[in-house]
């Protein structure tokens, strides 16, 4: 059985699993890290979105065969840890403020998207518009969508505040 | 028979009700359920049409649970704290947030000393564990109460006696009972001192409205945290020793069955696999990781029996629904007559979170996980399907992901304890997606018929013929009488209860004279089609059909819309909801060409919602283009006003309008599933346009009115029909062609390449590292 080593939020992880399996499966069925949710395994639902290296992906349509040593994955479970202080992640705060879960099932992939988004569009140099929302393809089955347009654009703000 | 409300034996006066002190160990209060609400009481099911206005749904399921409700208990622990477990599901719904809010106000206690599980499946309790037609505030709202007053009471006089002094000197708030020297004791310490060694009556009084400090207050979901930090469990995220991942490898047709399996060892020896079995649905394979049960399903050769439907494409049933329909009674009327006829494709009624349950069948015994709405059916027809009592099997409910009335049944349930029996093993089943739209539980296919007719400026008659795919309620009311009688064979049973439902659900809430509204299923079995009552059952349709009606006849009487309802309307609520969002939303405001606004009214649920919306139907707009989407028109603002009566949480309940809306929204535009030649082709939820960011409103507000009403009424679904009417008739306005088939792009080419059928999953990508950002 091939090993596989690489840093899941923050930590060193070796797994034994065979070469062809989703990184999605290794994080819930071999680690049971279970925030990044199965919602479609064909990278169009973005129920698991995490980061690789600060970047957004998704998991269920990544080998683990293709992941380096070095190569650093962060679950919605370790979010807050990448940000200052002890508590959540700004975003996970903005979430809160605005109470947007529903059911829930959605939302760690949600806010792991919109990190990354406001992340993207900060390096372009500008804020959040409108159109870069309508580019989320995040579902979410409760209908939540007015909710996480506001809540990323509280989010963005403290997170430009460095909270 | 009486139609006053009467009083139930608990019930001492208007304020005044009487439950229990559990004798043991802890503190444990109890009140029975036929506390329910006293609106309707005793009211009998009139045989004339419109039934709604005076016993509607909700007085219904309320009365199945009055005379078995039993007892539902709150324990107060050593910390202070007080335990509920809830004999209902949570979905995302809401609910455990409003019952602890309940608790907390009663017990004056915090909110987050409040802990609300779900119970596992309670037989005893009949028919009062079922999950549906947004009942379960209205009828939990007066017993958990009383459970919790009576906690309260039992609190105080345990107080009093460590304390010293009477219980009406004594101050509780906060979980803190204190007495006038300042001395005080926490409710821990007091709830051991109060527990009882036998069960007593007690007799208390509810706070009135007006004291409420928690309920009425907007308050965060009380799994809020769990939710944003990835903590809150499903039932795929619990960990039950052994409960290996498990996928079924299910027929190209609808519900085709597996004859044989031509290559069962080479499977079985596929990397993970450890199992490989046919079950009744299809062939289920275990693995290592649901990775490796993908793979294994995709490289499995099956040979298989026919679907239910073989051949038959959406016309055909188009067809078969229009020549089964019920005849309209009034002749059409030359220039007096209005009609329209309306048809509504199947949709999917799938959550986010795919059917899956936990099964673990081994030694004569079964345990099950699962998101389960109707929990005691799920245990009685698991045990039969295995040969088993149901007291061999142990039934848990577990939060779900969403349900929108899939959850009513226990479809993975079911299989999860059929795999796991074949393999002797434990087993975690999950749907692929793919498999939901294809094999899962849709919303049936309808075809609506409206005429009415005017004279000398009057609307003299409306009349309505819903014509459906059979929905499949074989779920009863929870428990097993009901159930058996909804499945007798050929569905004539199932129709009764269809019928049942739509004319308890089904009100139209204008005088127009001679109102009828009537729903038929031609084909009344209900296993040819996978149905169940999604989010709304009838309404959004019905809604839909005789909302843009309305429109026409105003438009015939040259009267604006909302000055047309007004005038029709029977309702001062429904008329107060539809003045505030005419008012809130500017209505009547000037608009360019191409856009337009439109507004629609619905009343159901011991409540009405009024709600308005702009549209743009723009070609720019209309083109615009997304990768693997699907645009259209696009409803740029959205207003939702809504009488939901009595509110518990203000937040919840907007938050559920919200999620009603986009329900409402793509049902009118998008959202469908195309059946052709017996399979439904949409396998992705790129393929199903489901509402995604790309169609949501710049815009959402939804205001939720002081109510007259002293009782809370049902909120999640109440948000969907007025939604889906109000979209429709925006495009109508801004189109000038009143649309007649929905989702209204259904017969726009396919804006996706079906997937396969053989293998029936696709393979997971290997190239997300391309499309990171």
């Amino acid at each position: 059985m091939p090993s596989h080593t690489f840093q899941l939020n923050g930590e060193t992880v070796t797994v034994d699993v065979e070469d062809d399996v989703r990184i999605l499966w290794v994080l819930r069925d071999v680690l049971g890290v279970t925030g990044p949710k199965y919602g479609c395994g064909i990278n169009v639902c973005k129920a698991c979105t995490s980061h690789i290296n600060g970047k957004a992906f998704n998991p269920c349509s990544v080998k683990v065969a293709d992941i380096d040593a070095d190569d650093e994955i962060t679950t919605i479970e370790g979010l807050a840890d990448t940000a200052p202080g002890d508590g959540l992640h700004p975003m996970q705060e903005a979430w809160l403020e605005h109470d947007v879960a529903q059911c829930g099932y959605c939302q760690p992939g949600q806010i792991m998207t919109a990190v990354a988004l406001v992340n993207k569009v900060r390096k372009e140099g500008r804020a959040i518009t409108e159109a870069d929302l309508d580019t989320i393809r995040n579902v979410c089955r409760c209908g939540t969508y007015s909710r996480i347009r506001e809540a990323i654009k509280t989010g963005q703000d403290a997170m430009a505040r460095g909270l | 028979m009486e139609n006053h409300p009467t009083e139930g034996p608990s019930r001492v006066s208007r304020r005044s009700f009487v439950g229990y002190v559990i004798g043991g160990a802890t503190l444990i209060a109890a009140a029975d359920l036929g506390l329910a609400p006293s609106a309707a009481q005793a009211v009998p099911i009139p045989s004339v049409p419109q039934v709604p206005e005076l016993y509607d749904l909700n007085d219904f399921l309320s009365h199945c649970a009055m005379p078995t409700s039993n007892l539902i208990a709150i324990e107060v622990d050593e910390k202070g704290h007080a335990h509920f477990a809830l004999p209902r599901m949570e979905v995302g719904q809401g609910i455990t947030t409003a019952v602890s809010m309940l608790i907390a106000e009663e017990l004056d206690l915090p909110v987050d000393h409040v802990h609300v599980t779900l119970a596992p499946a309670r037989p005893e309790l009949l028919f009062n564990q079922l999950t549906g037609g947004s009942n379960t505030i209205i009828s939990m709202y007066t017993p958990v109460r009383v459970a919790a007053a009576i906690a309260r009471k039992a609190l105080l006089e345990a107080a009093a006696i460590l304390l010293g002094g009477t219980v009406a000197q004594l101050v509780s708030k906060g979980g803190v009972i204190s007495a006038p020297d300042g001395s005080s004791v926490t409710y821990g310490e007091a709830a051991a001192k109060a527990a009882k060694p036998t069960t007593e009556k007690v007799e208390v009084e509810l706070k009135e409205t007006s004291q409420h400090a928690v309920v009425g207050k907007p308050h965060r979901r009380v799994d809020a945290r769990e939710a944003v930090t990835g903590k809150k469990k499903f039932a795929m995220d619990l960990d039950v020793p052994d409960a290996l991942p498990t996928m079924v490898c299910r027929a190209p047709e609808l519900n085709g069955t597996a004859v044989e399996i031509k290559n069962k060892g080479d499977v079985e020896t596929m990397p993970g696999v450890t199992h490989v079995a046919i079950i009744p649905t299809g062939v289920a394979v275990r693995a290592k990781t649901f990775g490796q049960c993908i793979d294994a399903v995709r490289a499995l050769d099956v040979t298989w029996n026919s679907g239910t439907v073989t051949t038959m494409s959406a016309k055909d049933i188009r067809a078969e629904l229009k020549a089964g329909q019920i005849p309209l009674a009034v002749p059409k009327i030359g220039a007096t007559s209005v009609e329209g006829e309306f048809t509504f494709h199947f949709r999917s009624g799938s959550a986010l979170e795919p059917n899956c349950a936990v099964a673990d069948v081994r030694e004569g015994k079964a345990t099950i996980w699962g998101g389960l709405k109707s929990p005691i059916t799920a245990q009685e027809k698991i045990a039969a399907a295995l040969g088993l009592l149901p007291t061999d099997v142990k039934v848990n409910v577990v939060q779900g992901g969403g349900s929108f009335g899939r959850k009513l049944f226990f479809d993975a349930a079911l299989e999860a304890a059929h795999a796991s029996k074949a393999f002797g093993a434990p087993v975690k089943l999950m749907w692929h997606r793919a498999d939901e739209p294809r094999q899962g539980r849709v919303h049936p296919m309808a075809v609506s018929r409206v005429r009415a007719t005017v004279l000398a400026g009057s609307v003299l008659t409306f009349e309505q013929r819903h014509a459906s795919v059979a929905t499949d309620f074989t779920h009863g009311l929870g428990e097993r009488l009901t159930a058996e009688a909804a499945a007798l064979p050929t569905g004539l049973s199932n129709l009764t209860f269809s019928e049942s439902i739509f004319l308890l659900a089904t009100e139209m809430p204008y005088n127009f004279g001679v109102v009828t509204q009537l729903l038929n299923e031609p084909k009344p079995a209900v296993d040819r089609f996978n149905t169940s009552s999604v989010r709304n059952i009838y309404s959004p349709d019905v809604a839909t059909a005789s909302e843009l009606m309305v429109d026409q006849l105003a438009k015939k009487l040259k009267q604006d819309p909302v000055a047309f309802r007004r005038r029709y309307l029977k309702s001062d609520v429904v008329k107060r909801v539809l003045d505030r969002a005419a008012e809130l939303g500017d209505w009547g405001r000037s608009m360019p060409a191409g856009t337009a606004q439109g507004i629609a009214i619905h009343k159901e649920y011991k409540g009405a919602t009024a709600v308005l919306v702009e549209i743009d139907c723009r070609p720019e707009t209309v083109n615009r283009e997304v990768r693997d989407a699907v645009t259209g028109p696009r409803i740029t603002k959205a207003l939702v006003v809504a009488d939901v009566g009595l509110v518990i949480n203000p937040a919840g309940v907007k938050a559920q309008m919200m999620g009603g809306f986009s329900d409402g929204m793509c049902q009118a535009l998008t959202y469908s599933n195309h059946l052709v030649g017996g399979q439904f082709l949409e396998a992705s939820w790129d393929n199903s346009a489901y509402t995604r960011q790309w169609n949501t409103p710049f815009e959402f507000e939804c205001e939720v009115m002081e109510s007259h009403g002293s009782q809370p009424g049902g909120v999640g679904e109440a948000g969907v029909a007025a939604s889906m009417a109000a979209v429709a008739c925006a495009y109508a306005r801004a189109t000038g062609e009143m649309p007649t088939e929905f989702p209204i792009n259904f017969h726009e080419p396919l804006h996706f390449e079906p997937k396969s059928f053989i293998p029936s999953v696709p393979e997971s990508p290997t190239d997300g590292l391309a499309y990171t950002f």
